[in-house]
């Protein structure tokens, strides 16, 4: 539909564009007269011919009862087609268009149907969590059992925030990494789940200060993401602003409206609480992308929140894009983001008194055998979720989505805040004029291949860079695909140059790794975008 | 797989011959796209790279290459008043044309490349592909009758001090190609400019005036011709009377449009059987490079909308005024003139000489459309502008990036 309602502008444009290059070459006023006479008769002509098979094709329509009247039937393109309407579910909430981005399509997308998988094995990983001391204060010792919601460690810089265990059962392990700094603690699970039975205070009421030492006390601290520089919030700061994107754009991404369903009451009571920590506001971020099917009603129906529809492609989804778009972080202030799962657990302490870890957890890439959502807890082993799944040998197994997921072991455990594992196959072989040529499609955001002509074809991506490190020479690239106001590539050039006054001044303090993931794919130069964002970002922490 | 095998065997030791590793690593990579993946960033990457861009734009100058390589030829025997027609005599033409291009083509890219090469072993990194475009442009920007020498030394001071000296690949301040190109220019004036060095095979380009031809043309393709039973080069033929061999614009400045159209029509103008630098004649041709840039989008319309609204806003302005026959040339008639489609296609488009900004695209190349046709018209010394006034947007690029930065970073100031 789209097409056809597209040819007649297409032709009007030309036509009109073309006029003035026949006129202006005649040097006579009766020529130039002469050709716009004959143009205009042309453009007359195919209006009238059109006109005719709109009506024509109204009369089929109505033959095969069809209603003409709905969803803009018309040859012609309606002004809907031009400005981009917001879907009508929106109704009274905010809606915002994003421009810039690109969706990678991957095969292996997980199946809408929960399957149940035995995880034997959990842990929480310190390095998980940026800025951590290297060698936490581990409460626990081997061979000792805990229930969920049990105390595993601490940070001796920041004593008051707990730790805790996101499954009951017997501590296996403490596996250390270099310098003798922990690497994990390891929970061998309980059948049967045994919660620690906690008391919450009563949040509507109490003061603030007792609900903060009750969420460090309780381990939903560690939830809480701290942005600008991602970490495990400063017990002093208040939050501006609490943000939560309700859908990820990310390539193979879980859909949180699958996942939400039946957590209905637990995700407004987590917004409730989290309403109370804040001086301003808790924003959600829903999908506005689809002009028919409205995000769940778990969403759209929550109290207490500001909701804001958000339409685009990747990376539409990121909390860090809706925070520029919503309300920018300014510098000195902090805001708090979370998973909508993680909503969800701070939900059911409040109703049900116990640290509730469950995940679902979408099982996605091309090397899966059946792609599908599992439901776990946090920090599940990866060789038990994927067991007999994975279909060939050289692959590489992500935590998270490719872009801005981190590579795990055949046998290492889920990061702390994923709830997706990707499996695709390691491209660590030579391809014949593979620059020139590829031997298979790859996505790409280049003209240069002809993905275009394929918009829904799905690919089976491998880890090959596609090329060698190279200087940056494109310009504009990292632009097109980051719908954020600032000059990405001049930001980066900023950072390896050390200039903090400039970093800042470009906006370094609004983004963060997954918001760049998508610049980093697409750079032609290869360049790490993400660690050099990275670094930057620390370098800006050190100095204030 | 053998042939991987194969090269895998002969890979020079890098710490032993580093000059011949670096040599090898840049073929072996040309062949074969490395196994290496990615790692701690993404996990799948684009299957762009800088390879594929450069050679993409390699690409888009073949027409230009195949068309300026017969013009050569069929400038030449239009000169000598024989095969008036475009495929007359096509077989000398293009023979013609290969014996004049080739050398070019060929000192262009050894000179270039082997500069290029030696300075990746000395800093111990892998090829960069950059000159790869670069030495496609530079045959196509220079008059035919170029010699070689001159050819070398450009080529020599537009990579070693363009390029080289600021870092390599990505770092240079100004285009390359026309780094080479303004060289000649100055050091070299008369080799490219005036009326005598846009058509070859003469000692001189004036009525009388014999061909000159070398043991490639009477020696070898005349006995391989002659062997086939075709027409062979003539070494009688001599420059009728009257015959000039003075560009479009030089008629343009003298006389306006009227004194160009005494001498060419609109339709060859159009297709570019001219006389004129190697590449940039059709206006046709050019065109399709410029368009498959676009779709491909591997060069920045941007900059290619901003050149045309400068030169038109420029040629309007001109007009009102009108004081001399130049003056009143419109806008599209200084489209069919010239190198500014070729300018504008293949040259402001450069991205690491360009403003990087896409605002500040708009700017650079809207000012190298006024200024490059105010040297057009307004000055008499030199009658084409776009090499200098690219240049000069070049020097100011960073400076317009840098007031954009400016006002995005006091936006943000604002906000707190």
């Amino acid at each position: 539909m789209k097409t056809i309602q597209f040819q007649p502008t297409v032709i009007l444009f030309l036509l009109f564009s073309a006029t003035p290059l026949f006129s202006q070459s005649e040097t006579s006023g009766q020529n130039l007269l002469l050709t716009s006479v004959i143009a205009i008769c042309v453009v007359l002509i195919l209006w009238a011919l059109l006109t005719l098979a709109n009506n024509l094709m109204r009369i089929e329509a109505s033959k095969h009862g069809i209603d003409t009247n709905k969803n803009n039937f018309s040859v012609f393109p309606g002004l809907a087609d031009f400005i981009n309407q917001k879907p009508s579910f929106t109704t009274g909430e905010k809606f915002i268009n994003l421009t810039k981005g690109f969706d990678i399509k991957l095969e292996g997308e997980a199946k809408k149907a929960i399957e149940t998988v035995q995880v034997n094995r959990f842990a929480i990983k310190p390095t998980d969590f940026r800025g951590m001391s290297p060698i936490p204060k581990i409460e626990v010792e081997i061979g000792q059992s805990v229930k969920a919601g049990d105390v595993l460690f601490y940070d001796k810089k920041r004593d008051t925030i707990q730790y805790v265990a996101p499954v009951s059962g017997e501590i296996v392990a403490v596996e250390r990494g270099e310098k003798r700094s922990i690497a994990s603690v390891v929970i061998l699970a309980d059948k049967k789940m045994d919660y620690r039975k906690f008391t919450t205070p009563d949040f509507t009421s109490c003061s603030r200060e007792e609900l903060v030492s009750f969420l460090q006390s309780s381990g939903l601290w560690t939830l809480i993401n701290e942005r600008p520089f991602d970490r495990v919030p400063d017990t002093q700061k208040v939050p501006v602003n609490i943000f939560i994107s309700t859908f990820d754009t990310a390539p193979l991404a879980p859909d949180f409206n699958f996942v939400v369903s039946g957590n209905e009451t637990s995700f407004q009571k987590g917004l409730d609480v989290l309403k109370v920590l804040t001086s301003g506001f808790v924003h959600l971020g829903l999908d506005g992308r689809s002009k028919n099917i409205p995000p769940h009603d778990a969403f759209r129906n929550t109290t207490g929140v500001k909701k804001t529809y958000f339409s685009g492609k990747h990376p539409a989804g990121n909390v860090g894009i809706q925070i520029h778009h919503v309300a920018p972080i300014k510098s000195g202030q902090t805001v708090w983001t979370l998973g909508v799962q993680d909503v969800i657990t701070i939900g059911n302490m409040f109703l049900h008194k116990i640290y509730d870890a469950s995940r679902i957890i979408a099982l996605t890439g091309a090397e899966l055998k059946s792609p599908a959502y599992v439901k776990s807890y946090i920090g599940c082993n990866v060789a038990d979720l994927l067991k007999n799944n994975i279909a060939g040998e050289n692959n590489r197994i992500v935590s998270g989505d490719v872009l801005s997921g981190k590579q795990v072991d055949n046998d290492g455990f889920l990061g702390y805040r994923d709830d997706q594992i990707t499996v695709i196959k390691e491209g660590n072989d030579y391809e014949l004029f593979g620059w020139l040529l590829p031997q298979s499609p790859r996505p790409s955001l280049s003209g240069t291949f002809p993905n275009f002509l394929y918009p829904d074809h799905q690919f089976t991506a491998e880890t090959n860079t596609h090329g060698e490190k190279r200087a940056m020479v494109v310009t504009g690239q990292y632009e097109e695909v980051l719908p954020v106001d600032t000059y990405p590539q001049h930001l980066f050039k900023a950072i390896l140059t050390n200039n903090i006054e400039k970093m800042e001044g470009l906006g370094i303090l609004e983004l963060t790794e997954e918001d760049v993931a998508l610049c980093e794919f697409a750079c032609t130069s290869k360049s790490p975008l993400q660690k050099i964002l990275r670094d930057g970002l620390e370098i800006v922490k050190e100095q204030s | 797989m053998s042939l991987l095998n194969f090269l895998k065997k002969i890979e020079p030791d890098k710490k032993k011959s580093p000059f011949l590793h670096t040599l090898y690593d840049g073929f072996f990579t040309f062949a074969y796209a490395p196994n290496t993946v990615t790692k701690d960033g993404v996990h799948i990457r684009d299957g762009m790279d800088l390879k594929r861009l450069m050679v993409y734009v390699v690409i888009a100058l073949q027409l230009c290459y195949i068309f300026g390589t017969y013009n050569i030829g069929h400038q030449h025997f239009i000169a000598a008043g024989q095969y008036l027609g475009f495929l007359e005599g096509f077989h000398l033409k293009l023979a013609f044309g290969l014996i004049q291009m080739l050398p070019i083509f060929v000192v262009a890219h050894v000179v270039g490349l082997g500069i290029e090469f030696f300075y990746a072993a000395k800093k111990g990194h892998g090829i960069e592909e950059g000159f790869l475009v670069s030495g496609a442009l530079i045959p196509l920007i220079m008059p035919p009758d170029i010699p070689i020498w001159i050819l070398t030394l450009s080529v020599a001071f537009a990579v070693i001090i363009g390029k080289e000296a600021f870092g390599g690949t990505g770092m240079n301040i100004w285009n390359i190609a026309l780094l080479s190109r303004v060289f000649v220019f100055f050091a070299y004036p008369l080799t490219i400019s005036g009326d005598q060095c846009w058509i070859s095979g003469f000692e001189k380009i004036s009525g009388g005036a014999a061909v000159n031809y070398n043991w490639w043309h009477t020696g070898f393709f005349n006995s391989l011709f002659e062997w086939i039973g075709l027409d062979t080069f003539n070494t009688g033929l001599k420059v009728p009377d009257g015959f000039t061999g003075a560009t479009p614009l030089a008629m343009a400045y003298e006389g306006g449009w009227e004194k160009v159209t005494q001498y060419f029509s609109e339709s060859q103008l159009l297709w570019g059987t001219i006389p004129g630098s190697i590449g940039e004649t059709s206006k046709v041709l050019i065109v399709v490079g410029a368009l498959f840039l676009i779709i491909t989008k591997v060069a920045s319309w941007r900059i290619m909308a901003g050149m045309v609204l400068g030169l038109i806003v420029t040629t309007l302005l001109l007009n009102s005024i009108g004081s001399t026959p130049f003056m009143q040339v419109t806008w599209t008639q200084h489209l069919l003139m010239g190198s500014f489609l070729f300018a504008m296609a293949f040259m402001a488009t450069d991205p690491v000489t360009a403003s990087s900004t896409n605002r500040g695209k708009w700017i650079y190349g809207f000012f190298i459309g006024v200024i490059g046709l105010i040297i057009r018209v307004m000055n008499p010394a030199y009658p084409e502008g776009w090499m200098l006034a690219i240049l000069l947007m070049n020097t100011f690029a960073p400076t317009i990036d840098y007031f954009i930065l400016e006002s995005n970073i006091k936006k943000r100031m604002n906000r707190v």
